[in-house]
């Protein structure tokens, strides 16, 4: 399903004298299959936009595509569940959101409130909560017994349950533990990859940005205001450097390298393994990549 | 939707209004509200409203604040209207249909009760307006410290004033969120049939209790580390001050007190 925004604009409290614009004529295209990131300072706008990718925020102007569903500032949309099926948000904080007496039943939560049946949204759940790594006596417990990195997974589990084919992600990993962190993006990406899910990553770390996504968007003061592949985009260290953002560790260490060398490396690599194998090239016989 | 909500919203601004001590304006609201039953003609209830608007004029809040804070109880003004225009059958009959009968008396009922109203909303609104929470509750503290001596924890009270005010916003922001969060899970309180809505709200309310026990307990162990034992011997940062303006708002409202004493019929 593509995803395109359309000079978007939104302005919170509009109309009163406490309006705040978050976003400023935003223009993104989202195809399908994509795993698109977005990134940005706190206050730039990124939760805001993110919003309008399941129609929880109307645009106040332009127009926001969903598939074929097209959300306007004037039309009032209706029917509006069958786009939030299909389009799954996980929220900052997810664990936030757990209510129900069991973790089934929460994860059972969102399929069921989609018209799907009890004993497939059960089967969902059970696969779920392996493959997210948590033992299957949770399964009966309440979320409020689980420890915080138990109850971040529970409530992804909450949304994968619904089996929607965007997957949109809004700081998945706040708060976690590096090997937390590890685990549960390496999860989205094996989902990414097996599922042909699109994804939406919201992050402000660079680095996942980087590893993951093959779109990176960067949002400034609620505009858009670069959009491309990674490499086009932390590449140009110059503009990051205006938005204050920084290159991904990975590529200030490739400018050290290619600083010492004197000559620059073949390409841009955007993660630890790729610039290894190019500087072990380099450093082995300089032959084939100067 | 929430962020609409303007009624019990403090506006920054440097008018004379909010130059004021609180317990000044806690004791003229109080007092305000006791002498507007004076008002009981037409003359004594347009003094009431003039000096309202005079009241309004000082504070600079934009007049858009004040209508706002009265539409949660638009309902109740129309209502308390009609039942008294209506019900009141008393003097000239004005105009009739059917059964419906409107008397004179009834009309003067309606309005009056209209404008009591109307000038109650806007006093307290612009108490709220012009003042910062922080300062009202210091200044009931101060008010309230005489009932010490008949045991009531005044300090206290203010406290857990003050602590409810401060989490409104925060609650607002929280139930905003989580509801959007069960939203894209598809459960909407919004629409569907009555059963559907009541259930909704389970899973909003829920996390949200949840939250705020947690945040009490942060906040308690917060207080706990910084040294807080209760209001024996503490000093206050923000010290009241007590002037010339606090004197003569409240020598008007005597002198507005003893008009309508005079006036009223």
């Amino acid at each position: 399903m593509d995803i395109e925004l359309q000079q978007v604009g939104y302005a919170y409290a509009k109309g009163t004298p406490f309006e705040k614009r978050a976003l400023v004529d935003v223009n993104l295209r989202i195809p399908s299959g994509s795993y698109q990131a977005i990134i940005g300072h706190t206050g730039s706008g990124k939760s805001t936009l993110l919003q309008h990718l399941n129609a929880l925020l109307k645009p106040s102007e332009g127009t926001v595509k969903i598939g074929d569903l097209e959300i306007h500032a004037k039309k009032k949309a209706k029917n509006l569940k069958p786009v939030r099926q299909k389009i799954g948000i996980v929220f900052q904080f997810p664990e936030h959101q757990l209510f129900d007496e069991t973790v089934l039943k929460d994860i059972m939560f969102g399929p069921l409130n989609f018209g799907v049946p009890a004993d497939e949204a059960e089967r969902r759940a059970r696969e779920l909560v392996k493959q997210l790594g948590l033992p299957d006596e949770v399964l009966e417990k309440s979320p409020f017994d689980l420890s915080g990195g138990q109850m971040r997974r529970v409530a992804i589990a909450g949304v994968l349950a619904m089996e929607p084919s965007v997957l949109v992600l809004d700081e998945p990993t706040a708060g976690l533990d590096p090997r937390g962190r590890q685990e549960i993006m390496d999860l989205f990406h094996k989902l990414y990859i097996e599922k042909g899910l699109t994804v939406i990553l919201v992050t402000h770390s660079m680095e996942d940005a980087a590893r993951y996504a093959n779109r990176v968007a960067i949002m400034h003061d609620g505009r858009c205001v670069m959009s491309g592949s990674p490499e086009d985009v932390f590449g140009d260290e110059q503009r990051l450097a205006e938005y204050r953002l920084a290159a991904p560790r990975v590529v200030r260490l490739q400018r050290k390298f290619e600083a010492l060398l004197g000559a620059p490396l073949s390409r841009l690599c955007l993660t630890e393994e790729e610039l290894a194998i190019e500087m072990g090239r380099v450093v082995r016989g300089e032959r084939d990549s100067v | 939707m929430m962020e609409k909500m303007i009624f019990g919203r403090y506006i920054p601004g440097d008018s004379f209004i909010h130059k004021l001590d609180p317990r000044s304006k806690l004791m003229f609201v109080f007092l305000f509200i006791a002498i507007v039953f004076l008002a009981n003609n037409a003359v004594t209830y347009a003094l009431l409203l003039a000096f309202t608007l005079i009241i309004v004029l000082f504070s600079r809040i934009r007049l858009y604040f004040l209508i706002n804070g009265l539409k949660p109880i638009i309902f109740l003004l129309i209502f308390t209207f009609l039942l008294h225009i209506f019900f009141t059958k008393e003097g000239d009959l004005l105009w009739k249909w059917q059964f419906i009968e409107v008397y004179e008396e009834g009309l003067r009922q309606g309005i009056f009760i209209s404008v009591r109203f109307l000038v109650l909303v806007f006093i307290t609104s612009i108490l709220t307006l012009t003042t910062s929470p922080i300062s009202i509750t210091d200044g009931m503290e101060v008010l309230l410290n005489p009932f010490k001596r008949f045991k009531l924890p005044v300090h206290e009270l203010a406290l857990m004033m003050s602590i409810s005010l401060r989490f409104i916003p925060t609650l607002m922001d929280e139930t905003d969120k989580i509801m959007k969060a069960q939203m894209a899970r598809g459960s909407d309180v919004s629409t569907g049939s009555m059963k559907e809505r009541i259930k909704a709200v389970v899973p909003l309310l829920i996390p949200l209790f949840v939250s705020a026990f947690k945040r009490a307990e942060d906040l308690a162990v917060a207080m706990e580390v910084r040294g807080y034992r209760g209001g024996e011997g503490r000093t206050r940062y923000r010290q009241l001050k007590w002037d010339w303006r606090d004197h003569t708002v409240v020598l008007i409202l005597v002198i507005v007190a003893a008009l309508l004493w005079w006036l009223r019929s």
